[in-house]
């Protein structure tokens, strides 16, 4: 069934929507070292004053974000942890602050609303944390980012963080060490997981970003990966995936197609689930054959990337890659082939 | 939540959609009284949330009160992939000209309603062949691109018009009710070639947005444990397996899951306890689990950047205090503090392990041995 879901169809929307054009991840997050806030980019925490916005606003702060306002509506006027201005709405803390990056923590049901706001006052970055969003809610807000050329990460993401600079979302700090390579992941814990391994095995990450685990997502598997793949400060690739969708088949063939060659590994999570079950995720659901992990991991391997069969295979299977592109790279007259 | 057929059939009438006279029982007395009603000939189909029913023989034609009275109890019975009858339709037969396929799908990756159509109907959506597949916005499909449609899959005159009114009335539907997929497999076309009508309903909504559907409610369905799990903030799925998953994080879990199968285990369930861990999650957890039937040990997975695996073993010790659980603990404990957690935790029956890996060998092979081990426990 995946085949008509890829392809030609994507590529139109790409160019309709010009989404090739929105201001690049690393630009918002970090900046350019002529930037007067060059990795200190201030971040705006919608929802800051719920026990969930505020515990992580804490946590991003220690991890050394610069958290620059808050919003709540009703709350305008007063100050977080004594420092921090909260306003009502996002177009006033936008006013204020000059921010380009938003953190937000609401109810699922006030997210439409909150992002929207966002959106309007000219975010760029949208990093929707909440679980239990509508679908309908997402795409609307989906729409809008293109319009706006904004991106949105999420929702139900743990977020994004450049390891060592910069951190938008729940994750635990311990699992992360700054290095040269990207992480994507649709599970928060998976990512922690999976990073935790490959910062022992002395892979830090250039960047990670949570894709999130629902149906519908704001950066697909495939966006992140146009974003990540240029960066020089990049040696290699990790993607985590999980049955549901096909947002992984949908990469697999971008790396066919875009020529990547740098090491890449990937882990399927959901082999074992049983059909048409929701696992977890509202998206983690295989119906029929679309979704399943075997479509995923065979597309995988089309692409020439290995599939982990557990989380700490992850960083074997990438230190083998690393030294066969080596010895690839050593000979000059290979040429490395993907099939 | 993925509706039964006579539950999305109550919505395609609701819609408009043709469909033929049926009436759904719970047991052989009121379905006797719909049999009376119908008269003979008429089908008896199962309902059960999956798909593959007539394969499994859930779907038997019943001509006189003497076969209605093998079948009835007969396809009740059935248990098809793990799920048993939740009611009995019983649906008038129809007089057939040809299977359509049409449905209307939430495509993730183009993000956008699709629709797939094709005049070779009546299988399952791989084997359809000849699909005629359209991307549409998050709208409703229009009369013009309805017909359209129906013309790509070669209907012509009375039979176009009524496949495009179909189509149109099931977009209604989909989009009012937040759909994540509406199916309608077969719709058929009726010797008279007049009339499209829909035998058969697969309808999945959006949890999500149940909050703004109060008038889905209804076809909630939960075990206690389920709505337990739920308010607790829970991910939860039973299965028939022996040793229960439990974990933070979908993705987790489901690699937990994995392994344990590719090492012989039979999870009994996947229990996601959502993205942190405190003593009453993991205790509640422990609750819901004394609850299932067959689960002979818990295999334990936590990843916790902050979390204390203390906290965590105080849940375990407090639910064996309790009496709550009798049964092995197989624990991978990420976090702080895990010295103290294996110091706590000797004497009793959980075992916390270093890795993720000893942990499931050791649930798969004591799950093997258990009667050999009880013996032993009991001499000592």
């Amino acid at each position: 069934m995946q085949r008509f879901l890829m392809g030609q169809a994507e590529q139109r929307r790409r160019m309709k929507t010009g989404s090739n054009d929105v201001k690049g991840i690393f630009d918002i997050l970090k900046g350019t070292p002529e930037d007067a806030d060059y990795k200190n980019k201030k971040v705006i925490v919608q929802g800051i004053t719920g026990s969930y916005g505020s515990l992580h606003t804490r946590n991003m702060i220690t991890y050394g974000t610069n958290i620059a306002a808050g919003v709540t509506p009703g709350k305008g006027g007063q100050t977080f942890d004594d420092g921090i201005p909260i306003y009502d709405t996002m177009a006033e803390a936008v006013n204020a602050t000059g921010a380009e990056i938003s953190a937000v923590f609401v109810p699922a049901k006030f997210f439409l609303n909150a992002a929207k706001d966002a959106l309007e006052a000219g975010i760029k970055l949208l990093v929707a944390i909440p679980e239990h969003i509508p679908i309908r809610d997402t795409m609307e807000v989906l729409n809008l980012a293109q319009q706006k050329g904004a991106t949105m990460i999420g929702p139900n993401t743990p977020g994004v963080m450049i390891p060592g600079i910069i951190k938008v979302g729940i994750m635990p700090p311990t699992p992360f060490k700054p290095g040269r390579i990207a992480v994507l992941s649709k599970s928060g814990t998976l990512l922690y997981e999976i990073s935790d391994a490959l910062s022992s095995a002395g892979f830090g990450q250039a960047i990670t970003v949570g894709i999130g685990g629902d149906p519908v997502n704001g950066t697909r598997l495939v966006d992140a990966f146009e974003m990540v793949k240029d960066m020089p400060e990049l040696d290699g690739l990790v993607v985590v995936g999980e049955i549901g969708g096909d947002s992984e088949e949908v990469l697999a063939q971008r790396i066919i197609d875009s020529k990547f060659t740098k090491p890449t590994v990937g882990y399927i999570a959901g082999r074992a689930a049983p059909k048409e079950k929701r696992m977890g995720h509202a998206g983690a659901i295989v119906m029929g054959t679309y979704g399943s992990a075997e479509s995923k991991i065979s597309m995988f391997n089309k692409a020439n990337v290995p599939v982990a069969k557990r989380p700490a295979e992850v960083p074997v299977l990438l230190a083998g890659k690393m030294e066969s592109n080596d010895n690839i790279k050593s000979d000059d007259s290979q040429t490395r082939a993907i099939d | 939540m993925r509706l039964l057929e006579f539950q999305a059939k109550e919505l395609f009438r609701e819609y408009g959609i043709n469909l033929l006279e049926s009436k759904s029982s719970v047991n052989i007395e009121e379905g006797r009284k719909h049999a009376d009603e119908l008269g003979y000939p008429f089908v008896i189909k199962i309902q059960v949330p999956v798909g593959g029913r007539g394969k499994a023989g859930g779907i038997q034609i019943c001509s006189n009160a003497d076969e209605f009275e093998i079948k009835y109890p007969q396809v009740k019975n059935l248990t098809i992939k793990g799920e048993s009858a939740r009611a009995i339709l019983l649906e008038k037969m129809a007089d057939i000209k040809k299977e359509l396929y049409v449905s209307l799908f939430l495509n993730r990756s183009k993000r956008c309603y699709t629709i797939i159509a094709s005049s070779e109907g009546g299988v399952e959506i791989e084997s359809v062949k000849n699909q005629t597949i359209r991307e549409i916005g998050m709208g409703k499909v229009s009369k013009e691109l309805a017909q359209e449609v129906a013309q790509q899959i070669g209907l012509k005159g009375k039979t176009a018009a009524g496949f495009a009114d179909t189509l149109a009335k099931l977009s209604k539907l989909t989009v009012e009710k937040e759909a994540e997929l509406a199916e309608i497999n077969p719709l058929a076309i009726m010797q008279d070639g007049n009339t499209v009508i829909a035998l058969d309903g697969k309808f999945v909504t959006d949890d999500n947005s149940n909050f703004r559907h109060p008038e889905l409610a209804r076809y909630q369905e939960k075990s206690e444990i389920e709505e337990r799990a739920e308010k607790s903030g829970f991910s939860l799925v039973e299965l028939d397996g022996d040793i229960a998953v439990v974990g933070n994080g979908a993705g987790l879990v489901m690699s937990t899951f994995d392994m344990l199968s590719d090492n012989g285990g039979k999870p009994a369930c996947f229990l996601d306890v959502g993205g942190g861990a405190t003593t009453e999650s993991v205790y509640e957890a422990l609750t819901l689990i004394s609850r299932i039937k067959g689960v002979k040990g818990i295999l334990v997975n936590l990843y916790g950047g902050i979390v204390k695996t203390t906290v965590v073993a105080e849940a375990f010790l407090k639910a064996y205090d309790a009496g709550l659980i009798d049964m092995p603990v197989y624990a991978r404990l990420k976090g702080t503090e895990s010295d103290r957690a294996k110091e706590m935790l000797k004497g009793s029956r959980t075992k916390i392990f270093d890795t993720v890996e000893d942990a499931i060998n050791a649930a798969v092979f004591n799950g093997a041995s258990r009667a050999e081990e009880e013996n032993e426990n009991g001499q000592q």
